[in-house]
């Protein structure tokens, strides 16, 4: 998922006695199924938590496109390359439909891009790992994007009514990238004894990770439960990541590629595979800014925000100077 | 944020004779700016034939409060809706 360890505001779930007046109107709506939308009386808490989450949702997009960049000069055929660019334009595209929603809530795109430089606001922790070789594309859009959308898809549903539409839109063109992933690594794993070495590298640096995309267990946490009250979150972080490992250990077993866990095993009476947990101190550790590429990433962004600034300026001076011209001339 | 870029709403009507649609927002210095962004975010996949964009502070919206007062007075109008009135089955389709 790609709004991880999300701290939702407040206690927790209120007892419908504790609640106001309004307070229990707004959870009725949530309820029923209505769906909430930006001018619409809301808790606080509802409001700051939806913020974090679809800013760091938003900033998550835009830096993943970083690890996948790296590979476009790179690519293998022109065709794999202008799917890759095609690819990244989304992610680019889907980190702007998340801000435009955030900012229906009332902060602005400025103040949440301030908050991603100044590390105010964290982004998935997935995208702090490099992709070393070709086949990681691969990997990328098959586990990772396989992995959001584990989250992505049940979110279309979700209370708040700007957040639910950017996630249809989004979901709509994540089917893409995550076939376009397993094509690639698909390609690497069928083919020389070295391409299909590549593939099972690119796996076994991209499992455990992907893994961590879910955020650590969230069943007993009171926050999980208000988010989930709330709509704003659909299903627990263990549900979402079994629910990912079934889907994809049969899709490995296609391509003839071992999982790394010696765990790993199909559990007759649960009905689901049973598999290791990631090392979630790694998961720490990474988001509080140790990965192998949080420095790179966030030199990145901040490098793209401060070279734009004259042209972001230089742009707004000439609408300004066109418009005056224009009501001279009137 | 002083400097920010405006934001303006798209609308884009699609292939098949339909009214322009509400599809999302986005920052642009000015119009012409803003329906290039448009056709970049929101038309990569043939999704429109058409884009309008408006500066979101032009924008007149009604009230949520309002929704009493303003939709309310035509829930007991159901004289309104054809399904009203029975018509003889004799008359045939009408």
């Amino acid at each position: 998922m790609y709004a991880q360890m999300i701290k939702t505001a407040g206690t927790g779930v209120k007892d419908r006695d504790e609640m106001s007046e309004e307070e229990r109107k707004f959870q009725d709506r949530i309820d029923a199924g209505e769906k909430i939308e930006p001018k619409d009386w809301m808790p606080d808490d509802y409001r700051a938590t939806l913020i974090r989450q679809i800013g760091q949702h938003a900033h998550s997009e835009i830096v993943g496109t970083l690890p996948e960049g790296n590979w476009v000069t790179r690519a293998p055929t022109l065709e794999r390359k202008a799917i890759l660019l095609a690819k990244v334009q989304d992610e680019a595209g889907h980190g702007l439909y998340l801000y435009c929603a955030a900012e229906t809530l009332g902060i602005s795109r400025d103040e949440l891009t301030e908050d991603l430089l100044s590390g105010k606001m964290k982004y998935s922790s997935i995208f702090n790992y490099p992709t070393l070789n070709w086949a990681d594309i691969g990997a990328v859009g098959w586990l990772v994007d396989g992995a959001a959308i584990m989250n992505q898809v049940p979110l279309q549903r979700t209370s708040f009514g700007p957040y639910s539409r950017a996630m249809i839109r989004i979901c709509k063109e994540e089917s893409f990238h995550q076939r376009q992933g397993y094509d690639a690594i698909r390609a690497c794993a069928e083919g020389t004894p070295a391409q299909k070495k590549m593939a099972q590298d690119a796996m076994n640096r991209f499992w455990y990770p992907a893994l961590m995309m879910f955020g650590p267990s969230d069943t007993d946490s009171v926050h999980s439960a208000q988010s989930m009250a709330w709509k704003i979150k659909i299903n627990t972080n263990d549900e979402l990541r079994q629910k990912f490992v079934d889907q994809t250990v049969p899709q490995a077993e296609y391509l003839g590629l071992t999982i790394p866990d010696p765990n790993l095993k199909w559990n007759e009476e649960r009905g689901h595979y049973d598999f290791s947990q990631p090392d979630w101190s790694e998961f720490f550790n990474v988001i509080k800014g140790n990965g192998p590429c949080n420095v790179d990433r966030m030199a990145a962004r901040n490098k793209a925000w401060d070279d734009g600034e004259w042209v972001r300026e230089g742009m707004l001076a000439h609408a300004r100077k066109k418009a005056a011209a224009k009501v001279a001339a009137e | 944020m002083k400097n920010e870029w405006p934001l303006w709403e798209v609308f884009i009507r699609g292939q098949h004779g339909m009214s322009h649609r509400h599809v999302g927002s986005l920052h642009a210095p000015d119009a012409e700016h803003a329906i290039k962004n448009a056709r970049d975010v929101y038309t990569r996949r043939n999704e429109g034939v058409s884009i309008w964009v408006v500066e979101a502070a032009n924008i007149a919206a009604s009230s949520p409060s309002d929704k009493g007062p303003l939709y309310e007075p035509s829930e007991s109008k159901v004289y309104r809706h054809p399904t009203f009135f029975d018509i003889p089955e004799e008359v045939g389709a009408m």
